[in-house]
């Protein structure tokens, strides 16, 4: 099994409850698609030319900085609980990991993973220069992707058209191939039903929103995931500055919708998150959703403050340890029944919470 | 606030609606929005490449060619169509027209404004690209037990590398 001990903090600094509006945003990610001039694409590329993109990167490492000290995940080598982990960890695209159905992992598939920054090498994309941070943090996560890209476009030529950017495999991130997402929790605006309202604006904005793991996931917990949707005509901080926008907006928006909440239904929305603590510290069995929609409840009475505990960062690291890969490691297992799933689910969640009880536990 | 429409029911859906320059706003319940097919529930939005194949589709319906064919990779048109995917950095001179029409649909625009790009001198990529040969041969003469070879390759890879 794969020893995330090896890797800069297991690979999960965004989840460590930093940055503005912790409670709300868990998590901003940048990433700019970038390929390898002289090569197919990945789909289309051979074996061959594949690893070629690979060991390129992999010479180019010593000289550029934010990839100095990081470890390449040869996630073609590796076996598919392992790369389910990678996966649950948002390190890499169910894509990459070769768990989406109709691809295998494909020959030359890695992660590059540094400090401050990682790269998917031969998803959809050659290269997929990522970087995350914790809380809403779009600056912080672009400069960190853009010091990345600088340095590595100096040492590996990219493809590049005068009048239509940086080329990508899909024509939906030519020109900057930047994606631009924050992981949002919106539960005071999904209980007073404000949210498809806000979610049908969001397009006209050129945004989009998905669930807790990319495209195509459903929407779990009241956990979205909001990103632009062009790529292409707008500069990279002007995709920014109207994500942005957007977001503070949202943000607002579900503080006065929680504020509604306890106005008009103080003691409804109290017991309804106790009960959510009070599930998670002694159910013997929570299955992924219950666990999901629970952590939500518990992660809104924190920012209420009708919890003092747990901490942000252990409700962060819940929501990855829940997931069915993390449980089966956990329980010491490759894989796990449904309900032997649930039960170490909950063990594991009960003991998390039992470790991190403050004052109201 | 009762409902435009039916009068009947509580107005949950309001809209903005612009008309020849005119502002009027329209409050409907949930019954008579979805009748007038304004989504009012959390559907899963359409992901970028499901809008990009419909408008890739739409597209043939006006008769791009479908043939063109890309003279690096050899993927035509037709495999962009199917898969959604370009072949190589080339497919965008061999498409131009039809993505040029594409790019202008799905993003709205066809220029590039954001960060300006050149290419690494050809000097330093010269040498990369010799490294990164040799370690490929290096690695072939290793396979097929060619040990005299991979000797006198991993001397060259030394020689490039400092």
């Amino acid at each position: 099994m794969i020893d995330f001990s090896l890797l800069p903090d297991g690979g999960t600094r965004w989840l460590d409850g930093s940055g503005d509006h912790p409670e709300i945003v868990l998590s901003t990610r940048v990433r700019l698609a970038r390929n390898v001039e002289g090569y197919a694409f990945t789909s289309r590329a051979r074996d061959g030319e594949r690893l070629r993109v690979l060991g390129q990167l992999r010479d180019a490492m010593p000289k550029v900085d934010p990839l100095k000290g990081g470890v390449i995940l040869r996630v073609d080598e590796l076996a598919t609980p392992d790369r389910q982990l990678l996966h649950e960890r948002h390190l890499v695209s169910k894509e990459l990991a070769g768990l989406d159905g109709t691809l295998a992992v494909r020959t030359g598939a890695a992660l590059v993973l540094a400090d401050e920054v990682s790269v998917m090498v031969n998803e959809e994309d050659h290269l997929r220069l990522q970087a995350m941070r914790s809380g809403f943090d779009p600056l912080g996560a672009f400069a960190a992707a853009t010091a990345l890209d600088d340095e590595l476009g100096r040492q590996i030529p990219f493809a590049w058209h005068g009048e239509f950017g940086f080329l990508t495999a899909c024509p939906t991130n030519t020109g900057t191939g930047l994606r631009a997402s924050v992981l949002i929790h919106l539960p005071g605006l999904v209980l007073t039903k404000e949210i498809s309202k806000v979610l049908a604006g969001l397009q006209q904005m050129g945004l989009t929103y998905r669930g807790l793991y990319g495209e195509g996931s459903e929407v779990v917990g009241n956990y979205f995931q909001i990103s632009n949707q062009t790529t292409l005509g707008k500069g990279e901080v002007e995709l920014l500055d109207q994500l942005s926008k957007v977001v503070r907006h949202l943000v607002e928006r579900e503080e006065e919708a929680r504020h509604v909440l306890l106005r008009d239904a103080g003691y409804i929305i109290e017991d309804k998150l106790w009960r959510s603590y009070g599930t998670l510290r002694y159910a013997r069995s929570l299955t992924f959703d219950e666990a999901m929609n629970y952590l939500s409840g518990v992660r809104l009475a924190l920012s209420l403050k009708l919890l003092s505990s747990p901490s942000v960062y252990t409700l962060n690291k819940l929501l990855i340890h829940c997931q069915a890969a993390h449980v089966a490691q956990y329980d010491g297992r490759a894989t796990l029944s449904d309900g032997d799933a649930s039960v170490a689910r909950a063990r594991f969640v009960r003991d998390a919470l039992a470790a991190d009880v403050g004052s109201h536990g | 606030m009762v409902c435009d429409t039916c009068r009947e029911r509580d107005a949950v859906v309001h809209l903005t609606q612009v008309v020849e320059g005119a502002v009027t706003q329209v409050h409907l319940c949930e019954k008579c929005a979805a009748d007038k097919g304004v989504e009012t529930t959390v559907a899963a939005p359409k992901t970028p490449l499901t809008s990009l194949l419909q408008t890739v589709q739409a597209q043939l319906a006006t008769g791009a060619s479908d043939q063109t064919r890309c003279a690096f990779c050899q993927a035509t048109y037709k495999d962009f169509r199917a898969s959604g995917r370009l072949g190589c950095a080339r497919c965008y001179s061999a498409f131009e027209p039809q993505l040029r029409d594409l790019l202008q649909r799905v993003h709205g625009a066809t220029r590039h404004t954001g960060r300006q790009y050149g290419p690494p001198a050809p000097d330093q990529l010269q040498r990369a690209s010799t490294v990164i040969e040799l370690r490929e041969q290096l690695r072939r003469a290793i396979e097929l037990e060619q040990f005299e070879q991979a000797a006198r390759l991993r001397d060259q890879l030394k020689e490039v590398a400092e």
